[in-house]
């Protein structure tokens, strides 16, 4: 079947022509998993019974009053608390943990009558950018599936792009959501910090961490957000700011649109077929009215490891939580409370983890607090001057997602400097708390890039519709990999 | 700026509450090194004038209405700790 190559809108009109029922469109998600996921492996866990059960009470619910998102499957990444249902973060740590509330984006996709499908891989706490640094299972890439998905939100990317669910949720604190769609084809949004409720979310770098969606097109992509968005008494970050119907944004007219190109992100380090990607989807922004200019974002070459040395800080004091006690993994035959802690840590968080652990404390340690940690801030003042330097005479700025298209699996596990260096494109965003979004700009020997596209402040209305301008004008997003058709 | 020796990675670790053999810290010194080294290239910024940034956005504070809420159920978190008794978690000896 082709049900999830429909866009949101298109599947609601089916719901109300009583073409297909929300149980029909529940059991299409369930049957494409059992079909496809032994070899894309994004889902760490489903939820049929209670996915089928709730999928028969909407059915019954009167057609007026239902939204724009009424009745459709979504996937959530398993860093993302779900009452009942064990969310791991990808960690053996959390192996068993049944959270005993929702996340606030769950509260509000409930709301919605979204229907919960199952939880998705991810790399461990969500530190990493391939999914191999899960602790349960890699995912593949549904382009090729020798190659990764990306990560670290490397599960939804690929769910999506396999059409096992027409939505998923992840979490972006370097790039984690629009990395993995760039590797995979697909629209990831990585909204404004304060945008999008943290509750619920396991947290990695508390400045940094966002929820975002992850779809096929940017209107599903605009519904979904508008969703999810909005001020939350739970997380003390949200925004006060009105949530707008994204949607509306959509109308296609970016005529006089300014468009910033930083030097820095089309440099060293990027592949030619990247650039080309972007080069071509300016000719089709300026065919659309859209100008653009090259421009400077002069202190993105520190961007990276201003990223790790306030990540790890931040997560090795989120993570201290993890101390085996209340919930998550507790060591056995052990002496004392020392060596508890001390022993269901060790067994219980892998390598990468324990390695940002150690870099966390080494750079918060008052031996280095003035060079490491407080320079990377500073520095991150820098950055983010320079986003607001551009952003006074530019509407948006525009480079690729990603330096490269996927890599094979296993190829960069040996080269984590490789990979950190690779994040240049998409940290800074996140150090200077601004919106990006990724869609789909072309191919490289079968393998999808993505076209990023960074605003103001709260300005994510401005990039839904150029992204939407952009994928009206092309056909990338109407591509699927040769696994949806089943073979 | 510094070679990591294994007494210097065991201490961190003991500090973060993470058990660890001199094999695995000597794993972890190299790792370590190459992301101090990694984060050097930062000393050329000059930073004299700027102030650093801790937060993405400007926040204050907002005060709400001192109401109780429902709180969590005692029970069911207690399904997820794996050693309590009559609504107590247990630990080791302390003493």
């Amino acid at each position: 079947m082709t049900l999830f190559k429909k866009t949101a809108t298109e599947l609601q009109s089916l719901l109300h022509n009583r073409e297909v029922s929300v149980k029909e469109l529940t059991a299409e998600s369930l049957n494409r998993i059992a079909q496809m996921d032994g070899q894309v492996q994004a889902f760490l866990s489903t939820n049929e019974d209670q996915a089928l059960a709730k999928a028969e009470e909407l059915d019954k619910l009167p057609m007026d009053g239902r939204g724009s998102l009424f009745g459709l499957p979504i996937g959530l990444k398993d860093n993302i608390v779900t009452k009942g249902i064990v969310t791991t973060a990808a960690s053996k740590m959390l192996e068993e943990f049944v959270p005993v509330y929702d996340a606030t984006v769950v509260d509000k996709i409930n709301e919605a009558g979204m229907v919960t499908i199952g939880k998705l891989n991810m790399d461990e706490f969500a530190m990493g950018s391939t999914t191999e640094r899960s602790a349960f299972k890699t995912t593949h890439n549904p382009w090729n599936l020798d190659y990764v998905p990306g990560g670290s939100s490397g599960g939804s990317a690929a769910a999506v792009a396999a059409g096992e669910v027409p939505f998923a949720l992840g979490s972006d604190t370097g790039g984690s959501v629009r990395q993995p769609a760039a590797f995979c084809g697909v629209v990831g949004m990585k909204p404004t910090y304060g945008r999008v409720s943290r509750s619920g979310l396991v947290a990695f770098a508390s400045s940094l961490d966002q929820i975002g969606p992850i779809t096929r097109n940017v209107e599903d992509n605009a519904l979904l957000l508008s969703a999810i968005a909005g001020l939350d008494p739970k997380d003390s970050s949200t925004s006060p700011q009105a949530v707008p119907d994204f949607r509306a944004a959509l109308t296609g007219d970016i005529k006089g649109l300014k468009i910033g190109v930083p030097a820095e992100y089309l440099g060293e380090g990027v592949s030619a077929e990247a650039k080309n990607a972007v080069m071509e989807a300016l000719k089709v922004l300026e065919s659309l009215g859209a100008e653009w200019e090259e421009v400077s974002l002069p202190h993105s070459k520190y961007a990276s490891p201003v990223y790790y040395v306030i990540s790890s800080s931040e997560a090795s004091s989120n993570l201290a939580r993890f101390d085996g006690i209340r919930y998550g993994y507790r060591a056995e035959g052990v002496q004392n409370l020392e060596e508890l802690y001390a022993r269901s840590r060790s067994e219980a968080f892998g390598d990468e983890v324990k390695k940002r652990i150690l870099f966390g404390m080494y750079s918060l340690g008052a031996a280095h607090h003035e060079d490491l940690y407080v320079k990377s801030q500073k520095v991150r003042t820098l950055i983010a001057q320079d986003f607001a330097n551009l952003f006074e005479k530019y509407d948006v700025i525009i480079g690729p997602s990603s330096a490269t298209t996927a890599y094979k699996i296993g190829e960069k596990l040996e080269d984590p400097l490789t990979l950190y260096a690779n994040d240049i494109l998409t940290v800074p965003i996140n150090l200077a708390g601004v919106p990006a979004i990724s869609v789909p700009c072309g191919f490289s020997n079968g393998l999808p890039l993505g076209l990023q596209i960074i605003g103001k402040h709260y300005d994510e209305a401005t990039l839904y519709k150029v992204a939407h301008a952009y994928e009206q004008a092309t056909d990338f997003h109407t591509q699927t990999p040769v696994i949806w058709e089943g073979k | 700026m510094t070679q990591l020796t294994i007494d210097e990675v065991k201490r961190h670790a003991g500090l973060a509450r993470i058990a660890m053999t001199d094999a695995e810290a000597g794993m972890f010194a190299e790792q370590l090194e190459d992301m101090i080294g990694f984060s050097n290239k930062l000393q050329e910024v000059d930073t004299e004038q700027i102030a650093p940034m801790t937060h993405p956005l400007p926040l204050y504070n907002v005060l709400r209405k001192d109401i109780a809420t429902d709180a969590l159920d005692r029970e069911k978190m207690l399904k997820s700790v794996k050693d309590h008794e009559d609504g107590q978690i247990k630990v080791p000896t302390i003493l």
